[in-house]
């Protein structure tokens, strides 16, 4: 029988975790997907040989950390504000590849009017927009998106449309606006739609390289430590309740007339 | 000397701005210091010297745009009035967690709340005793002219990258509307990206070549002994601004019996006063602090046992009178501190303060 070491050399490799990832260990709950999705921007940084150009912007949130995970220059916002310093950052430094990382709490609620206003201006910048309808970092509080009835500990008997109105579809919201480029809404859940997902974030990158305004890329996602669910039915929740809310799929993919100009 | 032109405080500013090599202007409109803006619209720097200027959707992304911009190591700027800098002070509050420079400008009317469009001096404690939350302090200059709307803004940008601190210029309606004199400063050139990457390269985020680790800007450390090690190190920054930066002028103190202590707008009254009050006779001079903060506590500290008294005249209810107090206090002394003030947008009479060292100390 074959032993692991015999395995493991360098010819057998297919697969390997990207240079662009450090080895500093996640402090995501098990099941969560910000992991993924970190891992699959880390790659695409070194397979677009961007590394150099890249500056992140970091949210409030489970992503707080997130400078702690993918090896670029990065900024921590303030809660909500991401989308102001990316703003401020590519303004000065229109040849760097600037992105904000950004959960629904810091882009949807807090932060919803500078997102708003730098997709407006088209400022030249990826937007990755994880939605899983809840406050994670602070223990399973409503967010904006939470969808209608759905517990938290702020809506312990379920969301009240009539009490807290109803989930924002914010990528529904800034496809309208004629600053975005590309909006596009995705998960990441399954290989096929990692794979995907993987694939929107690509043409995401590539649009600001071209300097084409704002891509923004959400993310539907799962908290099974908030929604109080193992890993795998969260998933199944996820599919069954919030795509039919937010459905995937491409909201907007145009080649726009001609990028904002910047002064 | 240089080219001399009459102008507005507000107009001013953002010409210094140009001039000195700034690389950017994030702001938004608010009385009374929208010509700020309007100058810099105007004057489209973005031609000529390549600075950016950009009307923001709010304060609050005003001040984090230039959070951004300044964590990539350039020279970046805004400017507001009282209830503007309010909602700034959380971004502030950031930016002086991160240890980035930068320029705020407030261009002071009267509060609380909306208040006035009038001039006011009743930010000083929001400027020089933080504002925000957190142990924080800006370096706060004074200009009481505007000349010194123009010179403060290289000098506010030299303090705040020596520092890695953001400074303030604390000044109101009536220098940011006045029209006097100035002249300006001579072109500095911006600073290229190789000239930043050698100065700021160990923090500024100007991407990540493989020659170097990622740097990241962040105020945040939950490990409670790291975050109060990070508040040892800005606490001795401060009390090195305290030893080093503490800046101030002085009128007729040689042989004055009563010392006036007014910054800005009040200090040009106060001056006027000075005049009076030695007309008739009692003997008055003037300390005008430029830097409030680090506040001039060591001037007030030698001055204290030679004079009778120390009349403070501001506008507000009586603010930087606790620090002149407190110099006193520190230096051992008993000399009473007076203070005299106006509210609401008024400016206090020469002759009001005159009266007033009559009414406190004669």
């Amino acid at each position: 029988m074959m032993e692991i070491k015999d395995i493991l050399k360098p010819e057998n490799l297919v697969y390997g975790k990207s240079k662009v990832l450090t080895d500093t260990i996640m402090h995501y709950c098990p099941g969560c997907t910000h992991g993924v999705i970190h891992k699959i921007l880390a790659e695409l940084i070194e397979e677009m040989g961007i590394q150099e150009k890249a500056v992140g912007v970091a949210p409030v949130g489970c992503a707080v950390f997130a400078y702690n995970y993918i090896d670029v220059d990065w900024q921590e916002a303030a809660h909500g504000r991401a989308p102001a310093l990316a703003t401020g950052i590519v303004r000065l430094n229109p040849d760097k590849f600037v992105f904000t990382y950004q959960g629904d709490g810091d882009l949807a609620s807090i932060g919803a009017g500078e997102i708003i206003h730098a997709c407006n201006r088209g400022e030249n910048i990826l937007v990755i927009f994880i939605n899983n309808g809840i406050y994670g970092m602070t223990g399973g509080q409503m967010a904006p998106t939470t969808l209608e009835n759905m517990v938290t500990s702020t809506t312990p008997f379920g969301r009240d449309v009539e009490m807290n109105g109803y989930p924002l579809k914010m990528t529904d919201l800034v496809a309208q606006l004629p600053g975005t480029s590309y909006v596009t809404r995705q998960s990441a859940q399954t290989p096929a739609a990692v794979r995907k997902c993987k694939r929107a974030l690509k043409k995401g990158i590539q649009n600001v390289l071209d300097k084409k305004g704002t891509s923004f890329i959400e993310v539907v996602s799962t908290c099974n430590s908030g929604w109080k669910m193992t890993p795998v039915q969260a998933n199944k929740w996820m599919e069954d309740h919030m795509f039919p809310y937010y459905p995937l799929g491409d909201m907007k993919d145009c080649e726009k007339e001609k990028p904002v100009e910047k002064n | 000397m240089g080219e001399l032109r009459l102008m507005k405080g507000n107009e001013v500013l953002a010409e210094a701005a140009i001039r000195c090599g700034c690389d950017g202007y994030f702001g938004y409109p608010i009385t009374p210091q929208s010509e700020v803006m309007e100058t810099l619209m105007e004057r489209q720097p973005w031609n000529e010297t390549g600075m950016v200027v950009l009307q923001a959707e709010s304060e609050v992304a005003a001040i984090n745009m230039v959070y951004g911009a300044a964590g990539t190591g350039k020279k970046v700027m805004t400017s507001s009035s009282s209830p503007g800098v309010s909602l700034m002070l959380e971004g502030i509050s950031y930016i002086a967690g991160a240890e980035l420079p930068c320029l705020i400008v407030n261009v002071q009317r009267g509060g609380p709340g909306l208040g006035t469009i009038q001039p006011s001096q009743a930010d000083y404690f929001q400027a020089v005793k933080g504002g925000g939350h957190g142990d924080y302090k800006l370096i706060v200059l004074a200009p009481s002219s505007v000349q010194e709307m123009n010179d403060f803004v290289d000098l506010a940008f030299e303090l705040a990258f020596k520092y890695r601190n953001p400074a303030m210029i604390l000044t109101d309606g009536a220098l940011g509307q006045m029209m006097e004199k100035v002249e300006l400063s001579d072109y500095k050139k911006r600073w290229t990206e190789n000239e930043i990457a050698e100065k700021w390269g160990s923090w500024a985020t100007t991407g990540k070549p493989s020659s170097r680790n990622r740097n990241i800007i962040t105020s945040l450390e939950l490990d409670s002994c790291k975050m109060e090690m990070n508040n040892r190190r800005f606490q001795e920054k401060y009390r090195q601004m305290e030893v080093e930066e503490q800046r101030y002028e002085m009128f007729s103190c040689d042989d004055a019996e009563y010392i006036l202590i007014a910054f800005g707008t009040s200090a040009r009254v106060c001056q006027k006063a000075t005049e009076i009050a030695r007309n008739k006779g009692i003997a008055v001079g003037l300390l005008r602090p430029i830097t409030l903060f680090p506040f001039p506590a060591k001037i007030i500290g030698e001055l204290a046992p030679k004079v009778k008294g120390f009349l403070t005249v501001e506008m507000n209810a009586g603010q930087m009178v606790e620090d002149v107090k407190q110099a006193v206090y520190e230096a051992g002394c008993t000399r009473r501190v007076e203070f005299y003030g106006r509210m609401g947008g008024i400016i206090p009479s020469p002759g009001e303060v005159v009266e007033a060292i009559e009414r406190n100390f004669l």
